[in-house]
């Protein structure tokens, strides 16, 4: 693939036409997704995809687009041509950007992770092995993920990871379930086999007889893939300079009203213990660490290129839309043989699902529970909980009803595979909550 | 794109199999956004590529690629092979289950004026203009945008082919507004005026009309009292009923969800397989079709992916829930009737059950005898928030809009309405159907495993639910 995308930068860089510049982007896949149902193979099949992004730049004129790559060179060479002269085309009548930024170092950086991969038939055998005798449910995603800069100005970037992923649920019934993944470059059977093993001792507490609570005011722990979808939420419009300075972020507050967050809130994006690439779309490198939240204070935004031009702030490296691809939360001091002790009466939530804004002024989120959720009684879990809905703010629940955060973190891999195979992670720690607001 | 070479390609890479199909696909998007009066980085993107589909011992494999050359589909072609073989061991599926497509033809979606003849000035002019036009006291963002893409498939077998050709256009106005700690924000369409055709569009549903309307409202907001708390009537707008549809009633009823494929990720569903028939998931009013012959509608087409027919279905009649959104393999898995609606977003991803055009037939009422019908309630417009469990069941919304409805008359506006109820009763409380049907669409439905987002139309018109338990935002 790296050489397919030389190739392509060399035939941009010869199709140039007076002042003319550019910058690229490549992206490609080479991914085994098999998924399961009931520990049999629902549908298997491979994807080779690779994509060529060209920004087409003529003073502060500029237009973007991408066409799909094959591999034979004339084809490509000719979608390329074509894509110019579209953007040359655009370039001619499009107004001036005020908010273009070009990145004009020429730093070049090469990063591969990953060796050669197991089979992918190996990998689905020890898949259907996990699930004998068992309801397994879920797809394992395999191979390497590219992705590649270049521009007028000689820079040159390349990253390539190898990697598995499988991400899988054992079902005892209806909606109870214990959900997991293992993740990484190396596949390891130990590890694989040690995962499976503690997702299945899990299953046993669905089995009891499920119970239900009224709507209100309850203790819980959120394991560090529940409070991934609450940091995910924040993620969404909380942390970028755009939605600060249009005033739409869901941390309005904090901006506004020097609202704070519990004095154990940290929070980071932090590159440098992600899985992405160490540069972005447009060819800024990502600073290895960007404190975001500091215990409880607000400290700075994600500022993409063109943020960084209309709001007169450095750019850090974000991605256009300003969200964190590797965030990190620092840990707490609650270590994990003390959970369900300190937890003593309440629900501990292996999942939620589904959030969204009910009120995004306030930053408070609605949601469900999902998959293992426990009622807990004097530190012991008692029985399965029935699907429940919570509507809270962050203010609360990361902030004043927050008693601690794990010492233990979690490091998640995405397993998003829109479009293209994720490569963003979370590195996350759990959380105790009093009087988490459940509504439904 | 080059069909015949493909096709000829296809021939000479076929494997030796029960059956195969390639599936070209191609998707040629534009996007044109204008912010704070300033044209953003135009984006202008094809998306072309095949998959290869193998049959073998029953089994099913698939491989994609965007090589469309000799050796890219011989290299698709042998990998599907090498996963139809895995999928004839160790498949969940009975051997009977995946048919080859039976049947050739084609479909032309409607376009009067296609993308391509109106110029990009032009085009950035008309959003100028509309951006321009939301300025106002209080306004600290305003967009307009407009995102257009052509889609050619072709769907070929040993002995026939399907060709599907279609323009899709989503235009978009946005006004925030801000005062202290306090923002609202006003759309054209909650980004759900997703339809096939070309710029027609924008006179139809008065594109130009609509900017200084969007941002008084918007300003009107920050200046709202909170939407109050209680349980009442309330009235839907037909850009929230396309999302109370489509998690309520589209979702629950995909067959390939209830029978567990998607345990894992979007979910499962409340409904069983014994329910269909005799089930009431609603109230007399309700009728919900599967349409796929709607004109403009986003999702309209002649054939699935799989190649099956498509036609017209009632899902619920009187309120009685019929048959699923089920494809013909989990037709057959399930022993249920259903519909033609395997798809895939791309040709990157094999088809599952999708919605596609699934619409709330037109009632007798006009807009004014729906109000006229309450005594008490609001009127809920424009979704902007929505979240449901994972069995389609347990829902929140919450929408960028409301007016108060006392004694039969649309009163004050009010701001941050949300509303919550449960889908399998939800419905029985559906007490008013008007007759001003709207199509609408969404174009980012996400299911799936690899994920799939496919667009998705619902046409429906304004409808009256009694009481249910309505809210506002944090006070």
């Amino acid at each position: 693939m790296k050489q397919l995308f030389e190739s392509c930068v060399t035939h941009i860089e010869n199709s140039l036409q007076g002042a003319e510049a550019y910058t690229a982007n490549f992206k490609a896949e080479e991914s085994d997704f098999v998924r399961f149902n009931k520990s049999s193979i629902r549908q298997a099949g491979s994807v080779r995809q690779a994509h060529l992004g060209i920004d087409l730049i003529n003073g502060n004129k500029h237009a973007a687009g991408s066409t799909t790559l094959g591999a034979d060179p004339d084809t490509d060479k000719a979608a390329i041509d074509k894509l110019i002269n579209t953007l040359r085309e655009q370039t001619a009548v499009v107004p001036e950007d005020p908010y273009l930024l070009i990145n004009e170092s020429d730093k070049s950086n090469s990063v591969v992770r990953g060796k050669e991969l197991p089979q992918s038939e190996q990998l689905v055998q020890s898949v259907l092995d996990a699930g004998k005798g068992r309801d397994l449910v879920g797809i394992l995603a395999s191979g390497p993920v590219f992705a590649g800069f270049a521009s007028s100005h000689g820079q040159r970037d390349w990253y390539e990871n190898r990697s598995f992923h499988i991400d899988w649920s054992f079902y005892h019934q209806l909606d109870r379930a214990v959900k997991t993944a293992y993740a990484g470059c190396t596949w390891s059977d130990d590890e694989f086999n040690q995962q499976v093993e503690t997702a299945a001792s899990r299953i046993e507490p669905l089995s009891r007889e499920s119970i239900k609570v009224k709507p209100g005011p309850q203790r819980v722990y959120l394991t560090p893939a529940a409070l991934k979808n609450i940091t995910g939420m924040l993620g969404w419009g909380g942390f970028g300079m755009r939605a600060h300075k249009s005033k739409q972020t869901p941390l309005l507050q904090m901006v506004e009203s020097n609202a704070q967050l519990n004095k154990l809130v940290s929070i980071y994006e932090n590159a440098e213990n992600g899985v992405a690439p160490s540069f972005q779309s447009q060819g800024f490198q990502r600073p290895d660490c960007i404190p975001l939240i500091e215990n409880g204070l607000y400290k700075n935004c994600l500022v993409s290129p063109r943020s960084s031009l209309e709001y007169e702030t450095p750019c850090n490296g974000a991605y256009d839309s300003e969200a964190p691809v590797s965030l990190e939360m620092a840990g707490g001091s609650l270590k994990r043989e003390e959970i369900l002790q300190k937890l003593d009466t309440g629900i501990w939530i292996d999942n939620l699902w589904y959030l969204n804004y009910s009120d995004r002024n306030v930053c408070r989120m609605t949601g469900m529970t999902r998959f293992a959720t426990f009622w807990v009684e004097n530190g012991e879990i008692v029985a399965p909980l029935e699907v429940m809905r919570f509507d809270e703010t962050v203010y609360r629940m990361l902030g004043e009803n927050l008693i601690d955060l794990t010492e233990e973190r979690e490091m998640i891999i995405d397993s998003n595979t829109y479009n293209s195979r994720s490569t963003g992670s979370t590195l996350l720690p759990g959380a105790l909550i009093d009087d988490f607001r459940f509504t439904l | 794109m080059n069909v015949d070479g493909i096709r000829q390609r296809f021939t000479e890479t076929l494997p030796a199999c029960d059956w195969a199909t390639v599936r070209y696909m191609e998707e040629d998007r534009n996007f044109i956004c204008v912010r704070d009066d300033v044209v953003q980085p135009l984006d202008s993107s094809l998306d072309a590529g095949v998959m290869v589909t193998v049959s073998v011992d029953g089994g099913v494999g698939y491989a994609s690629t965007s090589d469309l050359g000799l050796s890219g589909l011989q290299d698709a072609a042998q990998k599907a092979k090498k996963w139809a073989q895995l999928d004839a061991q160790h498949g969940l599926l009975k051997k009977e289950d995946a048919q080859a497509p039976q049947q050739s033809g084609q479909y032309l979606g409607p376009c009067e004026k296609p993308w391509s003849s109106v110029s990009l000035e032009d085009k950035v002019n008309v959003l100028r203009d509309a951006c321009e036009r939301t300025q106002a006291e209080h306004i600290v963002e305003r967009m307009a945008w407009l995102y257009n893409t052509n889609v050619k498939s072709m769907l070929l077998w040993d002995g026939g082919e399907i060709e599907q050709n279609y323009s899709i256009l989503v235009p978009e106005i946005r006004a925030t507004s801000n005062k202290r700690a306090s923002t609202e924000t006003r759309s054209f369409g909650g980004g759900r005026l997703a339809r096939q055709g070309g710029l027609e569009i924008l006179d139809q549903e008065g594109f130009n009309e609509a900017p200084e309307r969007i941002s008084a409202e918007a300003v009107e907001l920050l200046f709202a009292p909170q939407c109050p708390e209680g349980e009442m009537d309330l009235l839907l707008a037909p850009d929230q009923m396309v999302l109370q549809i489509h998690e309520s009633i589209g979702h629950p009823l995909e067959l390939d969800r209830i029978l567990g494929d998607e345990r894992n990720y979007a979910g499962t569903s409340f409904v069983t397989m014994d329910m269909f028939g005799e089930f009431q998931y609603g109230s007399e009013l309700l009728n919900i079709s599967f349409n796929p012959s709607m004109t403009n509608e986003v999702a309209s087409y002649a054939f699935d992916d799989n190649g099956t027919p498509a036609q017209k279905e009632f899902l619920i009649k009187n309120g009685i829930l019929l048959r699923p959104l089920g494809s013909s393999l989990s037709q057959a898995r399930a022993d249920l009737p259903g519909v033609a609606n395997a798809r895939a977003c791309s040709w990157k991803r094999p088809p599952i059950d999708r919605m596609a055009n699934l619409n709330l037939e037109s009632g007798d009422n006009s807009f004014d005898e729906l109000v006229a019908q309450v005594e008490k309630g609001v009127y809920m417009e424009s979704n902007c928030s929505w979240s449901i469990d994972d069995s389609r069941n347990k829902f929140q919304f919450g929408c960028e809009r409301a007016q108060l409805i006392e004694n039969g008359e649309l009163k004050g506006v009010v701001r941050r309405p949300n509303y919550r109820g449960i889908s399998s009763s939800f419905w029985r409380s559906l007490k008013g159907v008007g007759n001003d049907v709207r199509i609408l669409g969404t174009p980012n439905c996400g299911k799936g495993e690899p994920n799939q987002l496919v667009r998705v139309g619902h046409a429906t018109p304004h409808a009256l639910f009694s009481n249910v338990e309505v809210f506002g935002g944090e006070a």
